[in-house]
């Protein structure tokens, strides 16, 4: 039989496991049957309940307008598919070609696609993470929790860590009228992930929605009373507030540990995969079978050097997942690589921040229009002299302009007019606490509009 | 009635805040908040909202009995 055969009898009659029912396991699913497989379809979730949103937990739930369970996503087909929810996989056998459940489950695939994301970092003290009070954020029973207690009108929140998570909750607090001290070990909120310079422009915001920001601090202990509530917090300085609500938003852990023994490159960072989401053997082997997507897949991007990135955004979780579910039922010379840009946005004290490409991915920052004062303004980031990423405050509609630069590997700075262009266009160091993303290497322009006709041609250097 | 906004798309031009007022909301000057189950007398609004959107960012439920997951099948 020939392979093409082979594919038209897996496309009818095969088996695909999806391992993580959320965003990207349910639009994969729908690609799936898009594609016309017609084969067994079988969604494994964690989670008691069919894939919901998280973005809008951190906003609209928390501002009391939506409830935690009323963010279930649309469908766009029926995916017929067996779903095995509330329970996690356990385990990943290449040889048997047999995704394990937590319960002693077997369940046999012909591909498998996982994208079992990420799960909240807990605080690093179990006693003190379990006390009544004390809150993570990412699925929406901690939404549902979370939102009581703000209903509560606690007299005070602390929030641990001012990455993006946390600084919204801070907004919706101040929203709210409560009073929120927001703990940061970096010298300014979103510094991580946008540099010193809009970090710095983060800060001013928070202040002046009457955050209590306290920056280059570390939380070192959470106090709770005889009744095991939380009430006091303990900083490395020797200070301490008290509250009654302490949301620990340290970022996440993928979910990737269930696959150790399994043989495939996963780890903290991810999964390793090619750009078309095949996952990688500990060899560096290319699977044929084991298909990656969403938060947990660390795929190299050609515009970032080949770097592996794994991101936590919605957009990449559902164009992933299109393009996994494209690959895993499609031939060799019809595959399709994920190369669009990343894309992120958050919405805090009445800002819409919006980035694309990968702001770390930088040595130097500029604002390129508008005015950092009016918080209304976008900025672009530059390594030696292309343009790798650009983040807007209010702006977002430049975006796409600043999407064609990345691309082109524009030189950095864009040397040409814009509308609204800043009298003093001067480029600065963009300062990122810890390592970063740099390294040295090709420099590439990508090309076509379209997933199946998107490659790659190499750029000349601009220094 | 389910909806979900890709607001990575969403340039906030606010058609929809404009059609569908009770599930679209604009929250500042450009940044867009909904209601991801609006009820169902909303239909034709969102559904309008939805077709108006500048940048297609408006994603609405497309089945009518959805293949639901019965119940959790608990370890």
């Amino acid at each position: 039989m020939t392979s093409a055969d082979n594919l038209r009898a897996f496309k009818r009659d095969g088996r695909i496991v999806v391992v993580g029912a959320s965003l990207a396991g349910l639009r994969a699913a729908e690609a799936l049957r898009g594609e016309g497989f017609t084969g067994s379809l079988t969604m494994i979730g964690d989670e008691p309940s069919e894939p919901y949103d998280r973005p809008p937990l951190s906003k609209q739930v928390l501002t009391g307008w939506v409830p935690a369970d009323g963010t279930l996503l649309p469908r766009r087909r029926d995916i017929d598919a067996e779903w095995l929810l509330g329970v996690p996989a356990g385990g990943l056998d290449m040889r048997a070609n047999q995704v394990r459940l937590a319960d002693g489950r077997e369940v046999p695939f012909d591909r498998v696609l996982i994208a079992t994301g990420v799960r909240a970092r807990p605080w690093f003290v179990e006693s003190e993470a379990d006390l009544d009070g004390v809150f993570v954020l990412r699925t929406r029973e901690h939404a549902e929790g979370l939102q009581r207690a703000l209903a509560a009108g606690p007299s005070r929140v602390l929030i641990i860590g001012a990455g993006f998570t946390g600084s919204e909750i801070a907004s919706i607090c101040r929203e709210r009228g409560i009073a929120v001290t927001v703990a940061e070990l970096a010298p300014a909120p979103l510094v991580g992930a946008l540099g010193a310079m809009v970090g710095d422009v983060a800060a001013d915001m928070q202040r002046a929605h009457g955050v209590d920001l306290r920056c280059g601090v570390k939380v070192t202990r959470l106090e709770g009373d005889a009744q095991g509530r939380f009430r006091r917090a303990h900083f490395d300085d020797g200070s301490a507030i008290d509250a009654d609500v302490a949301v620990v938003a340290l970022g996440g852990i993928r979910n990737t540990e269930w696959l150790r023994g399994s043989g495939l490159a996963a780890g903290v960072w991810g999964i390793a995969c090619d750009t078309g989401c095949r996952a990688l053997t500990l060899d560096g082997l290319i699977t044929d079978d084991v298909f990656a997507a969403g938060d947990v897949a660390r795929c190299p991007n050609p515009i970032y050097e080949y770097r592996l990135i794994s991101l936590e955004h919605w957009a990449n979780a559902v164009e992933q997942a299109e393009v996994a579910a494209h690959n895993m039922v499609s031939g060799q010379a019809d595959r399709w690589p994920h190369l669009s840009l990343p894309v992120f946005w958050s919405i805090q004290f009445g800002v819409n921040i919006k980035t694309v490409g990968v702001p770390t991915f930088a040595d130097e920052v500029v604002v390129t229009q508008g005015s950092v004062a009016d918080r209304r303004f976008v900025a672009a980031y530059g390594y030696r002299g292309r343009v790798t990423a650009a983040v807007s405050f209010n702006n977002a509609k430049w975006l796409d302009h600043y999407r064609q630069l990345i691309e082109t590997a524009a030189p950095f700075p864009p040397p040409f007019p814009a509308p609204d262009q800043p009298a003093d266009m001067k480029p600065v160091p963009v300062d990122f606490p810890g390592p970063t993303l740099l390294a040295q290497g090709a420099t590439v322009v990508v090309t076509g509009h379209d997933p199946g006709e998107r490659r790659v041609t190499s750029a000349q250097q601009h220094r | 009635m389910r909806v979900v906004v890709d607001l990575s798309r969403c340039q906030g031009y606010a058609q929809c805040a404009f059609l569908a007022p009770e599930a679209f909301r604009m929250h500042g000057e450009e940044a867009l908040m909904y209601d991801p189950n609006p009820d169902d007398a909303q239909r034709d609004r969102v559904l309008r909202a939805a077709a108006a959107c500048p940048v297609q960012a408006i994603l609405v439920d497309r089945l009518e009995a959805r293949d639901v997951p019965v119940e959790a099948s608990p370890s």
